[in-house]
């Protein structure tokens, strides 16, 4: 009889690493594929709309890229947070601080400097509040033992409501007309546009500098030991004299501070004016937990893994408008695509074999 | 005024119908040791279901009965992931809450603005209706409301005083020692996560056959967040948490009430998390062992590994 024989892997390879996140990814494809064929889509049809979406043509890569922008801020941030077991899961609102303090800046300064003084004032600003917003839970775990899933969680959702008491409320537009908009940032406070798309490349080219020296930091400073400390040996970092209350609030300031630019990026590249939460990021905070995995938590492979998840947002846009599917199709997608990663990870750190043995009379 | 007092205490009541369950549930789970982030999606989930069933069979008992179900169903992804695979929770269970949504959203999407002919209807306990206040408040309830009091009482029940609630205790304290006493660790965990499944998938039907009588995506609305915090306000005592679910029920109510008053709907929309917060910094400042929380919440565990 077959006979299922799991042990320990003691060394992975690069090519089983690989391997293994193809399979998962690939299993978790034909997945989608069941349940787009079980609720009635044709899966074929699908994929290729999602994928002449988001890849097969000229305006569909632009798109793509747009939103890879602020998946790659996050992601990177989140994949050093993650390497040192911090459970950052409030990066949807530490991106709405960022946008929150960056509009603040634009409109009250804006229309008095020039651009190339408001925009860097703005981006700070964002990274600010976005920081301030990461480092209140990194207090709250290390002083108050208060878990931080939990902490940032509920941070998000206070976040989404001060977001929107002010929009309807203190900063409600005066040229809106009563809609609950803020009014709009002056054009000196707006972010440039590549010709012909949506890309505002200062933000692009902040989010490509963070992954470089996210990895820089992480795999070649002292400080980036560190963290990896934390994560895969808290007790021998003990030991070693780390700060851990220092280190932790570093990770969260970065990882928050990140989310803040990109929060700055939405605000002042895309809308140019603050609107409801869930128009400013169309839940960026959490498809970038699972940028920062497929990634496996390495800073410079979030650029591939960031353009991925942005093409089956804008592939997922596509397949709404052409097969009429509801929006939270594309949430079938990180969902499952995330199942199926976390599931691999196992079979990389267990070697599983199904054994063929000989029933034995005993 | 008296209509009205009994009317907003009869609402808060409804409110907070679906997040006692939920709360339950996850109070079970995470009492066993596994944290499930996934009640959002799992509740979504449970309401398209109850829906789907109702409106093909107008029964909403039955669709009540497939409502759980299918939270079971779907927690499977969480328990195999978690526990066989023992892999990371935070992330198994924000994977499970996409997944619901996503596939709810899916499902019911031909459903949309198609109301059903008949919802649950209230069931007022004869006799008791009758006193004066109490009555309409407590005993005039969908019977959600009953099932949700009387679940609370009973999971309170077998998880203090009966051998099952030991087991799943020290399950979630001490998984090597109970597995030691020859008890199955992962069937137990297996069987408290599909349990909270199945209450989340109750907690999503009240909200399309009872609370309402239509499906729309996204109708759980942060409903499955709140519980999670509702879980740690109550300190993992499923007692406790009645009193914090009609609390954030209240919450929920006053909202509406208070808005047109000038008071901003916003700040009482956060209180719910802020409060969580606050009693988790009260209870850091003091004693951290009166949280009680489980001592192996969220750590998987390896049979045999020493």
């Amino acid at each position: 009889m077959f006979k299922i024989n799991v042990t320990d892997r003691i060394k992975t390879t690069p090519k089983t690493s690989v391997l293994t996140l193809l399979v998962s990814l690939g299993a978790g494809m034909v997945t989608i594929g069941l349940i787009f064929l079980l609720s009635g889509v044709n899966p074929f049809f699908a994929f290729y709309k999602i994928f002449s979406g988001s890849f097969g043509s000229f305006y569909g890569i632009k798109e793509t890229i747009t939103k890879a922008i602020p998946l790659i801020l996050i992601g990177g941030g989140l994949a050093m947070a993650f390497r040192a077991k911090f459970w950052n899961i409030g990066a949807e609102s530490q991106l709405l601080m960022g946008a929150i303090f960056g509009t603040w800046v634009g409109l009250s300064f804006g229309s008095h400097l020039p651009s190339f003084v408001i925009v860097p004032l703005m981006f700070l600003a964002g990274f600010a509040g976005g920081a301030l917003w990461g480092v209140i839970p990194a207090i709250l775990k290390i002083k108050y033992a208060i878990n931080e899933v939990i902490s940032t969680l509920m941070m998000n959702y206070i976040c989404a409501e001060f977001m929107i008491f002010l929009i309807v409320g203190p900063w409600k537009g005066k040229t809106k007309f009563g809609f609950p908009y803020t009014d709009d940032l002056p054009a000196t406070a707006t972010l440039g546009l590549l010709p012909g798309s949506r890309i505002h490349y200062v933000t692009l080219f902040l989010a490509l500098l963070s992954v470089v020296l996210l990895a820089v930091i992480l795999y070649k400073t002292r400080f980036g030991y560190e963290v990896r400390v934390i994560g895969e040996n808290p007790e021998a970092g003990k030991y070693a004299g780390i700060n851990f209350f220092k280190t932790t609030l570093i990770i969260m300031a970065i990882s928050g501070g990140l989310a803040g630019l990109a929060g700055v990026g939405e605000a002042a590249g895309i809308h140019h004016y603050l609107s409801y939460p869930d128009s400013i990021s169309s839940g960026y905070g959490y498809t970038a937990i699972i940028v920062a995995w497929l990634a496996k938590l390495n800073p410079l492979f979030v650029i591939v893994s960031g353009l991925f998840f942005a093409g089956i947002l804008v592939g997922g846009d596509a397949i709404q408008i052409s097969l009429g599917l509801p929006a939270a199709t594309v949430e079938i997608f990180n969902g499952t695509l995330l199942v199926f990663l976390i599931m691999g990870d196992y079979f990389l750190k267990h070697r599983v074999r199904l054994l063929w043995s000989k029933p034995t009379l005993t | 005024m008296e209509d009205i007092i009994i009317s907003v205490a009869q609402r808060t009541l409804i409110a907070g119908t679906p997040l006692l369950l939920g709360t339950i549930g996850e109070i079970i789970c995470e009492r066993s040791g596994i944290l499930n982030l996934g009640v959002e999606g799992v509740m979504s989930i449970g309401a398209v279901t109850a829906f789907i069933v109702t409106f093909y069979t107008n029964s909403p008992w039955l669709g009540l009965c497939a409502a759980m179900f299918a939270g079971m169903v779907i927690s499977m992804v969480h328990a195999f992931a978690s526990i066989t695979l023992q892999s990371n929770q935070v992330v198994s269970g924000l994977a499970l809450t996409m997944l619901g949504l996503g596939i709810s959203g899916l499902v019911g999407k031909p459903y949309v603005g198609k109301p059903l002919e008949i919802k649950m209807q209230t069931f007022p306990i004869p006799g008791l209706v009758d006193i004066p206040f109490a009555g309409p408040v407590f005993f005039d309830q969908s019977p959600f409301f009953y099932m949700a009091i009387l679940l609370a009482v009973a999971t309170w029940f077998t998880l203090e005083h009966t051998r099952i609630g030991i087991k799943i205790r020290s399950t979630g304290e001490n998984p090597k020692a109970t597995e030691a006493q020859g008890v199955n660790v992962s069937l137990i965990r297996y069987a408290c996560v599909l349990a909270g499944g199945a209450f989340s998938g109750l907690a999503g039907a009240h909200l399309s056959v009872s609370y309402s009588k239509s499906w729309i995506e996204g109708m759980t609305a942060g409903r499955g967040w709140i519980v999670i915090a509702l879980t740690i306000f109550s300190l993992w005592n499923p007692t406790r948490a009645m009193i914090g679910a009609f609390l954030f029920g209240g919450i929920f109510v006053l909202q509406y009430l208070l808005q047109p008053m000038g008071i901003s709907p916003n700040f009482l929309a956060m209180l719910p998390y802020l409060t969580t917060l606050v009693v988790l910094l009260l209870i850091g400042l003091g004693d951290r062992r009166k949280l009680n929380a489980p001592a192996m919440l969220g750590e998987p565990y390896k049979r045999g590994e020493r």
